[in-house]
């Protein structure tokens, strides 16, 4: 008698819906998301599928439609030098821009968490460089590399150092440009450790000290793994931004001297709109979207699976 | 790396039991009272990196407000002027850039927020076939940005014959997969009995989805607006493809346009112009650093 037949009724009434509510909920459910999904299929699905259908035709020239070419144009890939620089430029920015950009977040994080004297101002300074655009930034940026009465030679002048064409010559160029990156991006990622930091308990680092722990040790046995989530979220972030933006590369060098400071989407852009080569465009294009692919694959496989089971 | 470490603390008693025990020079300023150059040196380095940061903009301001002369020539009484401002101003059609900026901005985020709703709304509440595929299918743009699809887009843009028109420098973005994902956490966390009390008094999808998810919402929506408004403001590439007018040229690339061909290398009216188009964003900034903080920071945890 507890158990009549009234609350079972309901149970089951809950657990499958009537027919009729679940076909409303179909066709409700795809009439909400029909509008984001046409503008999505047209400018994210459809341009990548076509992408790599592009890469196995010619570029249509005048009434010349394209043609079937097969691998040709990436056997032209394999063959040309500036993809070659191109691609390893963008290792090496990535490289370089990527570990800097993160150690120096987190330390701000941290500073900007603890009790340090100005904390307001640090905090702001970090962070402007994230609203102000790329590309204004950069024209500053320009000045601060000028050679000779540029900031940078200015201040070095003052130790001695002869001036220096910064931008001009290939062993300093892509060097300027990584850390113009590194300026622009640290304050971002600055604030997603602070919400982290800000999250997490006092009490972990307090037992630590209790048992004697130094900061460093705190730092590496508890802090840095609780943070490693936040790590993931700000690497894949850095890592799509390495081979996103190239604002700066426009303004500061237009991936001169001698293409040492191109990276792979500027070498697009420049085939794509300065060259119209629209073919080869789009086989570099494959070789990006390949690169961002197992960026998503390597972050769903692997890191994901360690930093959940640590 | 040692100045990486001071460790947050909260609580300001903490007890120094087990200082022996430690292992030597690894130990926080808290756990040893004569030890006070650590710390120092700490602030040091943070002060000096946060001087490093602020730097680009503090040049900027001394070049925008200096005559010439003085743009490369730090000296004390350098004389005041605004007259950069005016000749930066004069020199390009920036009040025109202004309003295709602001209208770029307005429409994207106007289009984002309606669409971005109702899918996430769709995705959060609503069980239908192929819902899981979809959505994977939505979050392959946060990796797949449009930003390295310009050459397929432009011949999108071409064939639909919109080339410079400021609805071609949005129509990519409109569809934020980053807007659906952040609303589609939200709406989930909303509890089903206010959803069904609505249901009750025969409120339809759409009503409920508007009385109840998206006051909800509220503090979600405007931090993914102040993201959407900075990330289009400063966005650079794709409208400099797309645009090839006056008429539709955002700020970013008529400043780019501006300061590569028309000034040669006059630092104080390009630094007064770079001020300028950056100025309405850092004002905000500035007024509500608090609120676009902790919109960056929600807008970023998953």
């Amino acid at each position: 008698m507890m158990h009549g037949p009234e609350p079972a009724a309901l149970v089951s009434v809950a657990a499958t819906p009537p027919p009729r509510l679940q076909f409303s909920a179909q066709i409700h459910g795809w009439l909400l998301l029909l509008p984001a999904a046409v503008l999505l299929v047209t400018f994210t699905h459809y341009p990548a599928v076509a992408t790599i259908i592009d890469s196995f035709f010619s570029t249509p020239k005048g009434r010349r439609a394209a043609v079937f070419v097969g691998a040709d144009n990436y056997q032209a890939m394999l063959g040309d030098p500036v993809f070659w620089r191109a691609l390893g430029n963008n290792i090496v920015y990535a490289a370089s821009v990527i570990p800097l950009t993160i150690a120096l977040s987190l330390a701000m994080a941290i500073w900007v968490n603890g009790k340090i004297a100005g904390r307001p101002f640090l905090r702001l300074s970090f962070f402007t460089p994230t609203v102000l655009p790329m590309i204004a930034v950069a024209n500053i940026w320009l000045f601060f590399y000028a050679p000779g009465y540029g900031l940078l030679d200015q201040m070095l002048g003052l130790f001695g150092i002869p001036a220096h064409n910064w931008l001009g010559s290939q062993s300093t160029a892509l060097l300027c440009l990584i850390a113009v990156a590194v300026w622009k991006d640290a304050g971002f990622f600055m604030i997603f450790y602070l919400a982290a930091l800000q999250q997490m308990s006092p009490q972990l680092a307090e037992a630590a000290a209790i048992e004697g722990a130094g900061r460093w040790y705190v730092f590496r046995r508890i802090t840095f793994p609780l943070l490693m989530p936040t790590t993931l979220f700000v690497l894949i972030n850095a890592i799509i931004n390495s081979f996103r933006l190239i604002d700066h590369i426009v303004v500061m060098t237009q991936g001169g001297p001698d293409n040492t400071t191109a990276l792979l989407l500027f070498y697009i852009y420049e085939v794509g709109f300065k060259f119209w080569d629209t073919a080869y465009a789009a086989t570099l294009t494959v070789v990006l979207l390949a690169l961002l692919a197992i960026v998503a694959l390597g972050q769903f496989l692997i890191l994901d699976r360690r930093i959940h089971y640590q | 790396m040692s100045v990486l470490l001071s460790f947050p603390r909260k609580r300001e008693s903490i007890p120094t039991v087990g200082v022996e025990n430690a292992p030597t020079g690894t130990m926080g300023p808290r756990f040893r009272g004569d030890d006070k150059i650590g710390p120092a040196l700490e602030t040091a380095g943070a002060w000096m990196l946060a001087l490093v940061w602020i730097l680009p903009l503090a040049y900027a301001l001394w070049a925008a407000i200096h005559p010439s002369a003085y743009s490369a020539h730090f000296v004390l009484d350098a004389p005041l002027t605004l007259e950069n401002f005016a000749r930066a101003w004069n020199a390009a059609p920036f009040a025109r850039y202004f309003l295709n900026t602001f209208l770029l901005v307005t429409l994207i985020l106007a289009t984002q927020l309606v669409l971005c709703t109702l899918a996430a709304y769709a995705f959060a509440r609503f069980a239908f076939v192929g819902r899981d595929i979809a959505f994977i299918l939505v979050l392959l743009q946060l990796m797949i940005m449009p930003d390295v699809l310009i050459v397929e887009n432009y011949r999108t843009m071409s064939a639909l014959g919109i080339v410079d028109t400021i609805p071609a420098i949005g129509l990519p973005y409109m569809a934020s997969a980053f807007g659906i994902f952040l609303l589609r956490q939200t709406f989930k966390s909303v509890p089903r009995e206010l959803d069904e009390a609505a249901r009750v008094e025969g409120a339809g999808p759409l009503t409920v989805l508007l009385k109840v998810y998206v006051p909800l919402a509220k503090p979600v929506y405007i931090a993914y607006g102040l993201v959407s408004v900075s990330y289009h403001w400063n966005n650079f590439l794709w409208p400099l493809i797309v645009t090839n007018s006056v008429n539709t040229r955002p700020l970013t690339v008529g400043l780019q346009i501006f300061a590569s061909t028309d000034q040669g290398i006059d630092w104080s009216v390009i630094t007064a112009a770079t001020l300028m188009t950056s100025a309405p964003l850092l004002v905000a900034f500035l007024l509500f650093q608090r609120q676009f903080v902790q919109s960056f920071m929600r807008a970023g945890i998953r």
